[in-house]
């Protein structure tokens, strides 16, 4: 049996896990794969996260793509990647570079198993400010500047590849080079808010051709996690793991300790375990049931009779789904157009599935479930009206002029 | 058991490429190796590369090296068959091209 076909069946320990930290962020993309923004109140507390660190040592994950949000504006961000780092669990995080400053620049290039991935969807101000939000180019590329001058070697710049910068690959890649950093694209999945924005952003079949032939001329040292397995089907297969990795080597961990199938798949219908129930992350990966399914044989379904099915394997589950296509069918991007035929069929009938878990700043406070708020002031004649502490009458309360 | 092979059946791999199977070897202190079920994966912590040990033999293979004089009579050990022996030796060239083991001292 081949490698692939052994992963299929799913494998003791994830190879690769995203932890998304928080739902914060500074920013607000348009195409935000978790719909991020405001933080959850129930996130993992530092210690919480020191503790899912210590089951993936003891599961020998030996690397977590940790993401978010923006990671980097939880305070205890640079405790939790020390710990990680300690515990034998290698970092790479993925950041648009608000907090990368000089200092934080140097002392991460003085710290060995971190790689730092930079966010930029555009190869100029123009372009991905459009997605990323104005001053976004500016703060990325300061973040780079800061990198390269402290040394820090080799950090990845990490694209979402729209229909608006496909055409800019060239430009990304002299930027990565004069910044001695290593070019990282991926897929445009329709998740989160990506779903929003996806039939306008998402490439145009010539340019599908184009990224897959520059990718075979160019694309050696380019890295891709793997995401643009749907491709092969062009020809050629691409380097890496042709295949969905959903609960079989890959899996996600959202900032509620949520486990999820893929990182873009945060829906309840992909929705595993949570590590805060007994077992932990090891329980939620080697006993759910959605895992178990995953990890089942699948059946090409429509695809099966097709010359391509060996390659592209029907494509990539959450792009189906939240497209409102079958999971056993093509995937929306299928190089050979079933995808787009798929997509013209769909009729008010279609049930275009949105995920439940949504903290943008534009959206109502909707995390999955009420979250429990007190609101400090009750009833004038209740005693929930007497403070208890004296910082509730007066916001100046223990504050102490500075000498 | 045999601990050199026979004159003339030498592998293609050898000392000129900086591999003797007739010499003693061990895992790299820098491996660690985690069980699958098709054999192993391995994460080296100097390179941060992660690759993959595809047969429960070759999992043997590595983790008894230290055990025995040679590449030889590890594979030997690890129950490899005779038609298999090129193909292992190849597989264990490989792993100490990338420091997944090493010559021990």
């Amino acid at each position: 049996m081949k490698l692939v076909d052994h992963f299929q069946y799913g494998l003791n320990s994830p190879i690769c896990l995203t932890w998304e930290l928080t739902y914060a962020c500074n920013l607000a993309c348009v195409h935000c794969l978790s719909s991020s923004g405001r933080r959850d109140p129930r996130e993992l507390s530092t210690a919480e996260c020191k503790a899912v660190v210590d089951e993936l040592q003891r599961m020998q994950v030996f690397y977590v793509n940790i993401g978010g949000g923006e990671p980097t504006v939880r305070s205890d961000f640079w405790e939790i990647l020390d710990y990680a780092i300690s515990h034998d669990v290698g970092v790479k995080f993925s950041t648009n570079g608000i907090k990368l400053d000089k200092k934080r620049a140097a002392q991460l290039a003085a710290t060995d198993y971190v790689d730092i991935q930079i966010s930029l969807d555009g190869a100029t101000a123009e372009v991905n400010d459009h997605v990323r939000g104005p001053g976004s180019y500016r703060t990325a590329l300061r973040a780079l500047e800061n990198l390269a001058e402290a040394g820090f070697q080799q950090p990845k710049i990490s694209v979402v590849m729209t229909r608006e910068n496909v055409d800019q690959l060239d430009e990304f890649k002299a930027i990565a080079d004069k910044f001695g950093a290593q070019l990282r694209i991926t897929r445009l999945r329709p998740s989160g808010r990506g779903a929003d924005v996806w039939d306008d952003l998402h490439p145009a079949p010539a340019q599908q051709r184009r990224l897959y032939d520059w990718l075979v001329a160019r694309g050696e040292d380019v890295l891709t996690g793997d995401s643009f397995f749907h491709l092969s089907a062009y020809g050629e297969a691409l380097p890496g793991l042709n295949l969905c990795g959903a609960g079989r080597v890959v899996c996600l961990i959202d900032p509620v300790g949520d486990v999820y199938a893929c990182p873009f798949a945060i829906h309840e219908n992909f929705l595993a375990g949570n590590v805060r129930s007994p077992g932990g992350f090891r329980e939620v990966w080697q006993s759910s049931e959605l895992f178990a399914e995953l990890r089942r044989p699948q059946t090409g379904g429509a695809c099966g009779g097709c010359q391509h099915f060996d390659a592209c394997q029907g494509g990539c589950m959450a792009a189906k789904f939240f497209t409102g296509l079958p999971l056993d069918g093509p995937d929306p991007e299928c190089v050979r157009g079933f995808g787009e035929q798929a997509l013209v069929a769909r009729d008010a009938s279609t049930e275009i599935p949105r995920s439940d878990v949504d903290h943008s700043r534009s959206a109502p406070r909707n995390s999955r479930g009420p979250v429990p708020v007190t609101i400090g002031v009750g009833s004038p004649d209740g005693p929930s009206a007497r403070p208890d502490r004296a910082c509730d009458t007066s916001p100046l309360a223990g504050f102490t002029a500075p000498a | 058991m045999s601990t050199k092979p026979p004159p003339g059946s030498a592998p293609e791999v050898g000392p000129a490429d900086g591999f003797d199977p007739g010499s003693a070897y061990r895992r790299s202190p820098s491996v660690a190796l985690r069980p699958e079920p098709f054999g192993a994966l391995v994460y080296h912590f100097g390179t941060r590369k992660l690759s993959f040990l595809k047969t429960p033999q070759l999992v043997d293979v590595v983790r008894n090296l230290e055990r025995y004089p040679d590449v030889h009579s590890a594979i030997a050990a690890a129950g490899v068959e005779e038609a298999q022996r090129a193909a292992y030796l190849k597989a264990v060239a490989g792993l100490a091209a990338s420091g997944t083991i090493e010559p021990r001292p």
